[in-house]
Formats: structure tokens, sequence, C-alpha cells
């Protein structure tokens, strides 16, 4: 498209393939034959905008959704949204999801062992501020097995899902925990060749945001597609 | 300073928790103008299973070609079932700009979300019989034999279209690299 401009192409080994044999549910979902390549015409270079009166202050707390206070270690979840030129993604929305204290989600298909929690639902959303900051305050996700393959457990994660300013910018991603163990042995984290891509799904842990006697800190940025070396055309 | 995007992961098997709250399969108001339209399919797997939590993201113009004005955001969220099948109504969209220049045919992009995809499909709905498919260039880009799999047909009455979503096999819906 003249003068739109384009987003970027990952950079190789960033991105994952959609046929990957380790997580076996990608056998019978991945297409079969070639993509099309698609030029990013107006339809891709554009995106849906959410406001205000769709998210809720009370939306990004993910504690005091119910009667009571969820069990598990309280956390704080924030960081920054920005595009790969580094600049700050603003009002955009992101949304998250997430198993309880215990590795257990309340949904009819978990069938795990683990206790339900009535006070923790695990979801929340908010826009990012001026600056692309989001912040969540939340509870430790527990590890829970899966059966991918035997004695199969995923680490404890946050989904996180994001639309930015373009159709082509939207990521679904997961936010991981520093120094847990489960991490080498989970294909979802190691669907990528690229080391330092798997390393930047991992949160970091965070005195600065840690609030004295209530929860620990954990910051986690997260990179949407930029635009390439051609300027996108900018709209006041 | 030059960053990378981050790693897509799957939105797993309880995506519902989390993405549900927004559910849009009513995507004109009353008073939006345009061809009213529904479109209903089924996700089908690699077995021919239907497929029960996929989750689909619409992205369209309104009638006139024109994306996100005030009154027609343009934007749907719809899950599969129980039987793998989702519906949603809107409005026709309107031709907007596309390759040098030139008008595209009118279409609808899809982004489609499940357990066992890694990152998202990408794919599009065009409308049977519109002359402008003829000279579509993105259509163009799709060997002529698969073009079948992004287009929306007539069943029963009159704006009642249908379009599945085949994910693998001869009939394997065309998904694009964006």
């Amino acid at each position: 498209m003249a003068g739109l401009g384009s987003y970027r192409r990952p950079l190789p080994g960033t991105q994952p393939d959609y046929l990957f044999a380790p997580y076996a549910s990608t056998l019978k979902r991945a297409p079969t034959r070639p993509l099309v390549m698609l030029p990013q015409t107006l339809t891709e270079l554009t995106g849906p905008v959410f406001g205000r009166d769709e998210v809720k202050p009370g939306d990004a707390d993910l504690t005091r959704q119910h009667k009571g206070e969820p069990i598990g270690e309280r956390i704080i979840v924030s960081g920054r949204v920005l595009d790969e030129n580094a600049r700050p993604v603003p009002h955009t929305l992101v949304e998250i999801w997430q198993a309880n204290s215990a590795g257990r989600y309340p949904h009819r298909t978990d069938q795990h062992d683990a206790p339900a929690d009535p006070n923790f639902t695990g979801c929340g959303r908010v826009l990012t501020d001026n600056n692309g900051g989001y912040r969540f305050v939340s509870i430790k996700p527990g590890a829970y097995p899966w059966r991918n393959h035997p004695n199969a457990w995923r680490p404890a994660h946050i989904h996180f899902s994001l639309f930015g300013p373009a159709f082509v910018t939207r990521l679904v991603t997961q936010m991981y925990f520093p120094g847990d163990p489960l991490l080498p042995y989970d294909p979802m984290f190691n669907c990528v060749p690229d080391e330092g891509a798997r390393q930047r799904l991992i949160s970091a842990f965070d005195l600065d945001t840690t609030i004295p006697e209530i929860a620990l800190g954990y910051r986690f940025n997260i990179i949407l597609r930029g635009p390439g070396e051609t300027p996108m055309e900018r709209k006041s | 300073m030059s960053l990378h995007a981050t790693t897509s992961q799957t939105v797993g098997p309880y995506l519902h928790i989390g993405m549900t709250w927004l559910i849009i399969d009513k995507l004109a108001p009353r008073k939006v103008a345009g061809e009213r339209i529904s479109i209903a399919g089924r996700v089908i797997d690699g077995d021919g299973k239907p497929v029960t939590d996929a989750l689909l993201e619409i992205w369209q113009a309104d009638a006139r070609g024109n994306y996100g004005k005030p009154g027609f955001r343009g934007f749907g969220r719809v899950a599969t079932d129980a039987k793998g099948a989702f519906k949603f109504t809107t409005i026709k969209p309107g031709r907007v700009a596309g390759p040098g220049g030139q008008l595209q045919a009118p279409h609808i992009a899809v982004n489609i979300f499940m357990r066992g995809l890694l990152k998202q499909l990408v794919t599009r709905i065009y409308f049977a019989d519109d002359p402008a498919n003829a000279e579509d260039k993105v259509l163009e880009l799709v060997p002529a034999q698969r073009r079948a799999t992004l287009i929306a047909r007539q069943v029963g009455k009159r704006g009642a279209l249908q379009w599945d979503v085949i994910l693998q096999g001869r009939d394997e819906t065309v998904f694009f690299d964006c």
C-alpha cells in the first residue's frame, strides 16, 4: 500500500511454527498446505479500538472479584506494552486469564484434582495508559498437569491477549515466572529455537513494584509488531 | 532502539475464562446502514472432528468501505460450541483500498485462536457472486482451486451465508501469512 508502510516480519526463530510435534495438539490443527503471503492492506493495517466504558478499573484486580479473598501468594504484575521500535502502545486492551493458586481453572473441561477457589475466577483486563503501562493485582497461579506426554506439567503462567493498533499486531502469549523448574520440560515455552525470545517470556521479580507486607511484584514487558523501515503514515 | 515482538503462545483450552466476556456476535446495530448478512459455519480438525474450543475474531469495514468509523466498530468475536459451530450477524462490508491502490473485493478478515495453535490463523471471508472477486489482487495470490475455501455461500434465505473452517486436508481453508 503506497504511503501506509507495513509491519515488520518476525526475526527468524522468535515466533513458533504452526506444526510443533512436541505439542501434540498441533498435529491435527496446524495447516498442512503452504500459507499464502498476504500483502498488508488497509484491512491488516487497521484494527479495533476499545473504550473505557468496556473496561472498568476493578477489572485489573483479580483478588477482588468475589466476596472473599482468593487463597495464594498475592502478586502485582505490571509492565509496558511497546512496539518493536520501543514506542509505547497506549490505550490498548490487555486481557489475562490464569489458574488459581492450586493450578485449577474454573472451566468445565478442567479435570485436575486440585481444589477450586470460590473467590477466584482468574480473569482480568485493562487498557494501557498513555505510556503503554499496565498493572494487574492477582495471585500466583499454580502449576498443573496436562496429558500432552507422560508426567507433563505446565509451568505456572498467565495468558495475555493484546490488540495493538492493527489487525497484524494482535498477539496472544503467556507470561512465566523466574526460576520455575518446569520451564525446561514445557513444549509451549520451548516452541521457538531462539533462546532470547524464550527468556523474554519470563517475568522478572521486581522489588520496586513489590508492596511491603502485601504483594510480590513481577515485571513483564510485551512487544508488539512495529512498523518497518518505511515510516508509517501517522494520523494525529 | 530495536526490539523483537514477544513470542506468540497458544490460548490453550481455557481461553473462555479470559476472552468470552467480550462476545460480539451481532456486529451491526439496527441503525447501521448496509446489507444484513449472517455467517454461520463449523471449524473442523484434521480428523474431521468439530473443534469445540475455537474462537474467531472478525475485522471488517462498513458498507462504504471505511474502517473504524463511529457507529460501526467492525469488530466481532465468537466462540465455537459443542458441535464446532459458530455464527455471527453483520453487514456486508464495502470495498477498501488494496495493493497498488486498486479496490479490493468486499471481505472480512478473521483471526482464529484455539488450543493446538501456537499463533493465530489468519484467513478471509469473501462473498459468492460478487463481481469484484474476479479482479481482487489478494484472491489472485491464492491458487485457483483453493479460492472457494475463502468464499461464503448463500444457504436458504437471502443473506444467510455459510463458511466453514477446515484446518487440514483436501479442502483445507486457505490461511495467510501477513
